[in-house]
């Protein structure tokens, strides 16, 4: 079964990593790094990025004749989705087991953060019991 | 680049758990054996549309396979070389080749290879894949097809599976005999569920996903033909057939799924039909019964049934009753509500479902929730079986079957409304 793992984080402006301190930054990065390392050697990462910021984002609808409508500013979102895992793991228990591995990533001052990740499955079962 | 040709390929296929076999036996190296024998069939797969098939092509894989292990065992007394100051005297070749026996066993090696690959130890997925490369003689990229992953996930699936059974000192032998039946039964289980997960893939693009349920048919034929004795074993193979063959009808020209009332039976393969029900009837009058068989049998009550509203009810309500006193399983009990439910009414049918509400293995799936709503709709509930529709839509992991509960919801709806 595939699970997408989808990390996100407080909407309003960059993210706020961008004004940690070096020394914080490059923990961060090393332990994300790590963690897809071992995700990979596991033979469970089927997918993962990161997405730009809030900042950067555009909303975007259809108008007249179809002509894209874009909107870039988000002041009413929460939460926004940072970046996203997809795992193909053996249970939905170890789904959750990587979503607290990938929350716990270290912040400033080395401190987790705790994040929250939200695990959704993936749309891939076998459509009902074959056997009628 | 050119391809091989299915035919081609079949043989390519059937040849890989021979040619394994025998390295396995020259080298006692399980891991290492199967990694040279994928990187010969990659190489056959690679020359052969070129150059034409080789005149004795299990020779020439063999050839090719014991030279990639040649090279590795080289490498290996080289590096032990370098490390060490003993040398060992025995040349790399001579390794490889102690113990050869190219002799006759191709069979018994794979079953052996089969009881490997599905060892207990192994998760189902990592089993799956493991029997699709070292026995089903697929490449790592066509199984990453199969299951819809990047090709570097799934040899690592492979590799990590195969250090497992390094690790655990599984030997390359026939288990003794009172453990033969217990492995057998799991090799049924990965195959039933290889199986399975081709279902969910052929529901998807099936021209670039590997073709999951025809290769667990394949590889049960082979296991058939190793164990001919074993009534359960051709129940399985029937029961794959006895499915199998309803492959066409099962979707319509959007690839929406037909339920097995409605399906064309013209579209239904006979050859398959005939070969499962002749199997079945090799089966039970052995007088060794087992979910297998029961479960063939009813697929061959469905698949011999004219139409939908001739379909012999009393008699698979029957093989259910026997079916449940065999196995502990929830599936069965809800089938068997089912075919009560069709042949007392739906009343007796939603009775038994209300005893299985509180079995924690079905609560909160939308298996539980897709049979009431149908039961209720039957029963004459649009309201209760819609609002049941849409509840076991949103628990689904399958978009196929997400779509077939909203329009069974959305058409009750309309019914109401109308």
């Amino acid at each position: 079964m595939k699970y997408m793992l989808m990390m996100n984080t407080p909407g309003n402006g960059p993210y706020q990593i961008a004004s940690w301190p070096r020394e914080d930054l490059v923990r961060h990065i090393q332990f994300m790094k790590a963690f897809a390392r071992k995700l990979t050697a596991a033979g469970e990462l089927v997918a993962a990025e990161g997405l730009s910021g809030p900042d950067q984002a555009k909303r975007v609808r259809a108008g007249n004749g179809g002509k894209p409508v874009t909107d870039g500013v988000f002041p009413e979102s929460k939460e926004f989705l940072a970046g996203y895992w997809i795992v193909q793991v053996d249970s939905p228990e170890r789904a959750y087991q990587i979503a607290a591995e990938a929350s716990a990533a270290p912040g400033k001052g080395g401190v987790p953060l705790n994040m929250s990740i939200e695990v959704r499955e993936v749309m891939s079962e076998a459509p009902r019991e074959w056997q009628e | 680049m050119a391809a091989l040709d299915a035919a081609t390929q079949q043989q390519l296929r059937a040849l890989a758990p021979e040619v394994l076999g025998i390295l396995c036996r020259r080298t006692k190296d399980f891991a290492a054996a199967e990694d040279a024998v994928q990187e010969a069939l990659v190489a056959a797969a690679q020359q052969w549309p070129a150059e034409g098939p080789p005149e004795h092509p299990r020779a020439w894989l063999v050839q090719v396979a014991s030279r990639r292990l040649t090279d590795e065992v080289r490498m290996a007394i080289a590096r032990r070389a370098r490390e060490e100051t003993v040398v060992s005297l025995v040349p790399a070749e001579a390794q490889v080749a102690l113990g050869a026996d190219d002799g006759g066993a191709a069979d018994d090696d794979s079953l052996v290879l089969l009881f490997m690959c599905c060892h207990p130890s192994l998760s189902p997925a990592s089993a799956i894949a493991l029997t699709l490369r070292a026995v089903g003689g697929l490449t790592t990229a066509e199984i990453a097809r199969a299951f819809l992953v990047p090709e570097a996930t799934m040899a690592q699936r492979i590799s990590r599976a195969k250090q497992l059974i390094r690790d655990s000192g599984i030997p390359f032998e026939r288990p003794g005999a009172d453990a033969f039946t217990a492995r057998l039964g799991a090799v049924m289980h990965v195959l039933y569920l290889m199986f399975s997960e081709g279902y969910a893939a052929s529901s998807g693009d099936s021209l670039v996903r590997t073709d999951l349920s025809g290769e667990a048919v394949r590889v049960t034929r082979l296991l058939h033909r190793l164990v001919p004795g074993e009534p359960e074993v051709a129940g399985l193979l029937a029961l794959l057939l006895l499915t199998d063959a309803r492959r066409a009808a099962r979707t319509g020209p959007a690839g929406e799924l037909v339920p097995l009332d409605q399906q064309d039976r013209a579209r239904w393969d006979r050859q398959a039909i005939s070969e499962g029900v002749a199997l079945l009837a090799g089966a039970l009058p052995q007088g060794r019964p087992g979910p297998y068989q029961l479960q063939a049998a009813v697929a061959a009550l469905h698949d011999e049934a004219p139409s939908a509203a001739e379909t012999d009810w009393p008699q698979i309500l029957a093989l259910y009753e026997v079916l449940r006193n065999l196995s502990d399983n929830p599936m069965v009990e809800l089938n068997h509500a089912i075919a009560t439910a069709m042949v007392q009414g739906p009343a007796a049918g939603l009775a038994l479902l209300d005893q299985l509400a509180s079995d924690a293995r079905l609560a909160g799936t939308h298996r539980l929730d897709a049979v009431r709503a149908h039961l209720l709709e039957r029963a004459g509930d649009l309201a209760g079986a819609s609002a049941l529709y849409r509840r076991a839509a949103g628990r689904t992991a399958s978009t196929v079957e997400r779509d077939y509960l909203l329009a069974h919801a959305a058409r009750l709806n309309d019914a109401l409304g109308a």
